[in-house]
């Protein structure tokens, strides 16, 4: 009883609220997308009823104009939007990681001109430049993950190098440098460990930045292609509709991305309550 | 006071400098993504279509590929110097993207200002309201709305705007600058000024309803941040020492207020500029959403002609945009906290 902590007490903890509200909504979420043959009562892409019909008990948020059920195409429209986020914020996350230890370890001219290049890319819309590189690429969620994952290099590089530079100057890793440590094995397992929190934080926040620039991209087009079922891209048709009253067809689709979205945001904040806590900000 | 001015001046002037490698990186990726990714920008606006070689050779001197990759660079670089931006490939055929430049850029001006204010204002007020009821319902509430306003999907919350007031209530437009049968001079290009400049009631209050929904949509979405940040930055400085002995010298509580915020306001500037980005990001989406006729919406016709030379030149324009931005949020912070300048 000593060791463990009880529930109650970790709950106490800052930001816990926060986290376990986020971990629910993104686990929801994951399962939705993981289980959607099980979950979704129609095929999202074959006419479930009759051409915007409104929410029923057989159609829970209603049909849309061709008759597709637009809860089940909620429910498969989130593995787009989970495939291209996730693998893209890895993607941003692995680059701007390495690049940002190497150039707040090593320094010098390299870390001068990696740091000009990162910095005049954060300072950019990364909305705007997701959008150029997406629609070069041609649509296709494939091209929207590599065009979200370079937008986001630098929000972790910029993070890391400025941590590793700290964490650099401590007794420990300049005992290691003198003791004649191998540089890579100084960054691997003196710095890097104490960076898996902040990445942590980092990751969570900006996957839920991620899943915004995803909906943009998917809104204007630079995603999929119909009839595949996505968030962003729904919305973009069920524009046509509200303004003749059809409001099914937009609302569930925009609340599933900001759910979504809100879910991550609540982790991040939870972690980043926690973090300031332990005297690391 | 003597060094004082000289030491702002030498600070502008190097900050000022600074801007230029930026706007170079930004160029250069810009540059590069559209040349060296696959794919070639002409074959990409002829499609499938048969065209004769003759016409084939034109389009490439238009999208300037018929140069070696350097001059390429070099020449369009020296371009944007006299405000050239290369020309429209197709529809039409041969445009400077500048005379686009200048008549989007202004509608994009007013709604990101508009939405600018809107976001500022709301974010003082709520973060003074947060920090001076802390620990209150309001505070907690008005908390959840920072972080609810962050994640609101800039299309979704304009669509629910558009159907609550242009839908149902019938009260402002859903699309547009202006209605189409309202008479306007075009002085500036930003539509509630020229209205008031030319004592055009009618006008005035038309583009001002326009111009109500899309800045409201774009300005709540950046508020949160700011709520957050005057909040934190008021807590910070009402339980500082300097407060406390206004306090205890009985100074009135507005006047301690006005204090307090005068020091929380100096990170406020530091945001604004940061979120400047996000304007210009969220500025696409809320064009795209209410029709509205600027940049943002200038870059998704585009995209669909698959025009790169266009896209180049709007991307290349925002980064100007951006750069200026920065120099204008270093000097303000210059000149309202001394310790900035060396």
């Amino acid at each position: 009883m000593f060791i463990f902590p009880s529930i109650a007490s970790l709950i106490k903890l800052p930001g816990s609220l926060k986290i376990i509200v986020g971990v629910l909504i993104v686990f929801i979420v994951f399962l939705a997308g993981l289980l959607a043959p099980i979950i979704a009562p129609y095929d999202p892409v074959k006419s479930a009823g009759p051409p915007l019909t409104p929410p029923s008990p057989k159609n829970l948020m209603g049909t849309d104009h061709l008759g597709f059920d637009v809860f089940s195409r909620i429910v498969w429209g989130s593995r787009i939007v989970l495939q291209v986020v996730i693998s893209a914020t890895l993607v941003a996350l692995i680059v701007g990681v390495i690049l940002g230890i190497v150039s707040g370890f090593y320094g010098g001219l390299l870390d001068r001109l990696l740091s000009m290049i990162m910095d005049s890319l954060y300072a950019f819309p990364s909305l705007i430049l997701a959008i150029a590189i997406a629609a070069v690429l041609g649509p296709s969620p494939y091209n929207a993950a590599i065009a979200i994952a370079t937008v986001y290099i630098p929000t972790y590089y910029r993070m890391i190098r400025g941590q590793t530079l700290s964490i650099k100057s401590q007794l420990y890793v300049e005992a290691a440098i003198a003791a004649g440590l191998r540089d890579r094995t100084v960054m691997l397992s003196y710095i890097f460990p104490n960076l898996i929190y902040t990445i942590l934080v980092i990751l969570t926040l900006n996957i839920a930045d991620a899943i915004l620039t995803e909906a943009g991209l998917s809104f204007l087009g630079l995603t999929v292609s119909p009839p595949t079922p996505d968030w962003g891209f729904d919305l973009r048709i069920g524009q046509r509709f509200l303004l003749s009253g059809y409001w099914w067809l937009s609302v569930f689709p925009g609340l599933a991305i900001m759910v979504l979205a809100l879910g991550f945001a609540l982790i991040g904040e939870g972690l980043s309550d926690r973090l300031q806590l332990r005297g690391l900000r | 006071m003597v060094s004082k001015v000289p030491g702002l001046v030498r600070y502008i002037v190097v900050r000022g400098l600074m801007v230029i490698p930026t706007i170079l990186v930004l160029y250069t990726f810009v540059f590069l993504i559209l040349r060296v990714l696959p794919g070639d920008p002409v074959l990409a606006v002829i499609g499938t279509r048969y065209i004769p070689p003759e016409q084939l050779e034109r389009l490439r001197e238009l999208a300037g590929l018929n140069k070696p990759l350097y001059e390429q660079y070099l020449s369009y670089l020296l371009g944007i110097l006299r405000f050239d931006f290369g020309v429209t490939l197709v529809a039409p055929q041969g445009v400077p993207v500048w005379d686009y430049i200048k008549l989007r850029f202004p509608a994009t001006l007013e709604l990101t200002v508009a939405a600018f204010l809107i976001s500022v204002i709301i974010g003082i007020i709520t973060g003074i309201l947060s920090a001076y009821f802390r620990g209150t319902i309001l505070d907690e509430s008005l908390r959840i709305y920072s972080v609810l306003a962050y994640t609101l999907f800039i299309p979704w919350f304009g669509m629910i705007l558009q159907y609550i007031f242009g839908v149902k209530l019938q009260l402002l437009p859903t699309g547009g600058r202006i209605s189409p049968g309202v008479h306007l001079e075009s002085i500036t290009g930003l539509y509630t000024v020229d209205s008031i400049v030319t004592l055009n009631l009618s006008a005035f209050i038309d583009s001002l309803k326009h111009l109500l929904l899309p800045s409201l949509t774009l300005g709540i979405v950046l508020s949160g941040a700011y709520t957050r940040l005057v909040r934190n930055n008021m807590i910070d400085v009402l339980v500082s020492e300097f407060v406390r002995s206004y306090k205890a010298r009985g100074i009135r509580e507005w006047k301690i207020a006005l204090y307090s915020f005068k020091n929380a306001f100096i990170p406020t500037v530091t945001l604004m500029g940061l979120q400047f980005a996000i304007l210009l990001g969220g500025a696409i989406l809320t064009e795209t959403t209410f029709n509205w006729p600027g940049m943002g919406t200038f870059i998704v016709d585009r995209i669909e002609y698959r025009d790169y030379n266009s896209i180049q030149g709007a991307i290349i324009f925002f980064a100007l945009m951006v750069g200026l931005v920065s120099l204008i949020v270093d000097m303000v912070y210059a000149l309202i906290d001394p310790r900035v300048r060396y």
